[in-house]
């Protein structure tokens, strides 16, 4: 398989050369970008092919999935909270206090929640998928199992992709529905509204659309941040100094490009609206 | 253990090495290595470290990729071996690696299970636990089946490591540094189980090393590899049997260390 799976060889064989096409960093930057896309290509080629890896991906998305709802709990109640009490000034300068929960439900719905969601992900999961992988790499665990005639890149990386691809929109909603949750604490608290006339405000301004593309959003967060991790885990070098590397990389990069995304579905979703 | 003549069969050659070149950056490890090794062979390769040992073993089974040169293992050219066909060589070949390289995340158990059944997909979980019962007891450690790595001694780490490949029943067995970082007795009994290993299995193998007392154990013949090139080969009282003073000083300094 003459694939660039490793973007450090390629590295070292420009060294040996002596060469390069461009200038040693431009070089450089193409041939991680070729790699990633290999990468991401081999990801696509071993994910329908049997054999499946069912118990581990199973195992994974309780790693990914359960094992983060106390972080996403705390977090998405606390955005909820304080993001309503915060609003509630401005609104009230108009007298428009009771637009809150459509404006609540809107921000959470649309943004917040997915991005937050991501955001932690990036945090918990990314570094955690990053370091583990880097730390089998450098200990030389990933040769192991490519020496016993077993396919690591099926066990370690697609298990860990489909986990996080699978479970994130799931945190995603949840971390949407506590939110809210803590919205109406406040709005209860302040306006006294009724736990139903609550949720029908809030959901009177939310369009089919917006869950959708949320949910859309949350697929490609959850993609991105297991890839990305998988990526700077599988291809960790120089010891334990590169397991630090890569869990830092996985989550700096992972979090770059979860904004990029954003931007990019919110241009698609407005002119789609 | 002393080591015993044994049926090695010269006609077979099992690893055939032939002109192999390597380098990594400036850095040019292997300069045309020339290597055959018969059918129940134990070979022992010696050589300081940093000599590209590992990166011999590592092409033969696979992991690396040779600049140039050919390496063929039971018969197949490895270099040009497709994905499918490398996965069926590797079933006959192997690895024992240096740091153990046991799977952190997993029991003993587990450790040993992981290559058995994901190549074996029709066993029975009570078949699986028979041959990793029945393997661990070759090792000696059947006491360790449900204990992590963590908890485990460097030699044990070692013999389970040598367990989790003969699992496979392998053909040919590869030992990167079987006895480095352990004390002298347990390195002792690692170069016993060697011999072991291949009076039970019949295996072929090739022993990377820098230790003298296991190259003298376990070796049939040994390769000294320095500079790049094998300097001399032959048995081991053949090696040292020389005049050439860089020979003479790895003699020294490894098993003396006096002069």
């Amino acid at each position: 398989m003459d694939l660039i799976l490793n973007a450090n060889e390629a590295d070292m064989n420009f060294k040996k050369s002596g060469k390069y096409l461009i200038t040693k960093k431009i070089d450089s930057f193409f041939l991680h970008l070729y790699a990633a896309f290999q990468f991401i290509l081999r990801f696509f080629k071993e994910v329908f092919r049997p054999p499946f890896e069912f118990k581990e991906i199973i195992r994974q998305c309780y790693e990914v999935g359960y094992k983060s709802l106390a972080l996403i709990t705390l977090t998405g109640f606390v955005t909820g909270l304080v993001f309503t009490k915060q609003s509630r000034p401005s609104l009230s300068e108009f007298g428009a206090s009771s637009w809150l929960p459509s404006l609540v439900a809107i921000a959470i719905i649309r943004a917040l929640a997915p991005l937050v969601t991501a955001l932690i992900a990036a945090g918990k999961v990314g570094s955690n998928i990053g370091a583990e992988l880097g730390s089998m790499k450098v200990s030389e665990q990933i040769d192991a199992m490519e020496v016993s005639a077993v396919n690591p890149f099926k066990f370690l990386v697609v298990s860990r992709v489909v986990a996080t691809t699978l479970m994130i929109p799931m945190l995603m909603c949840y971390t949407g529905a506590v939110a809210m949750l803590g919205a109406y604490i406040n709005v209860h608290q302040n306006e006294a509204t009724s736990f139903i006339s609550f949720f029908q405000q809030a959901f009177d301004k939310i369009s089919f659309l917006d869950i959708f593309s949320s949910l859309i959003k949350s697929i490609v967060y959850g993609f991105t941040i297991g890839i990305v991790g998988c990526y700077k885990g599988y291809n960790a070098t120089n010891g334990t100094e590169g397991v630090g590397k890569a869990a830092n990389a996985s989550v700096v990069v992972s979090m770059f490009l979860v904004f990029v995304e954003e931007i990019l579905i919110v241009q698609i979703t407005n002119s789609i609206r | 253990m002393e080591n015993k003549p044994h049926d090695i069969n010269k006609k077979e050659v099992v690893i055939s090495i032939r002109d192999l070149h390597k380098s990594f950056g400036d850095n040019h490890v292997l300069q045309g290595i020339n290597l055959d090794v018969y059918k129940r062979e134990n070979v022992v390769v010696l050589g300081r470290s940093g000599t590209g040992k590992s990166v011999l073993i590592k092409i033969i089974c696979g992991l690396l990729k040779p600049d140039s040169g050919t390496v063929t293992v039971l018969g197949k050219e490895v270099d040009r071996l497709n994905e499918s066909e490398l996965r069926e060589l590797r079933l006959k070949v192997g690895f024992s690696f240096q740091n153990s390289a046991l799977y952190d995340s997993m029991s003993v158990r587990e450790n040993l299970a992981f290559p058995l059944v994901r190549n074996s997909r029709n066993m029975s979980q009570q078949e699986v636990t028979k041959a990793i019962e029945s393997v661990l007891a070759n090792v000696g450690l059947p006491q360790t089946i449900d204990q992590m790595p963590s908890e485990l001694s460097g030699g044990q780490r070692k013999r389970i490591g040598i367990a989790r490949t003969l699992i496979l029943n392998p053909e040919i067995m590869l030992y990167d540094e079987p006895t480095a970082g352990l004390d002298p007795i347990t390195s002792i009994e690692i170069n016993n189980l060697i011999n072991l290993v291949r009076e039970k299995f019949h295996t072929t193998s090739i022993i990377i090393t820098h230790d003298l007392t296991c190259a003298k154990n376990t070796g049939d013949r040994i390769a000294m590899l320095l500079d790049g090139k094998f300097l001399k080969q032959g048995t081991f009282e053949e090696l040292f049997d020389t005049e050439d003073e860089r020979i003479q000083n790895f003699y020294n300094y490894n098993f003396i260390n006096q002069k």
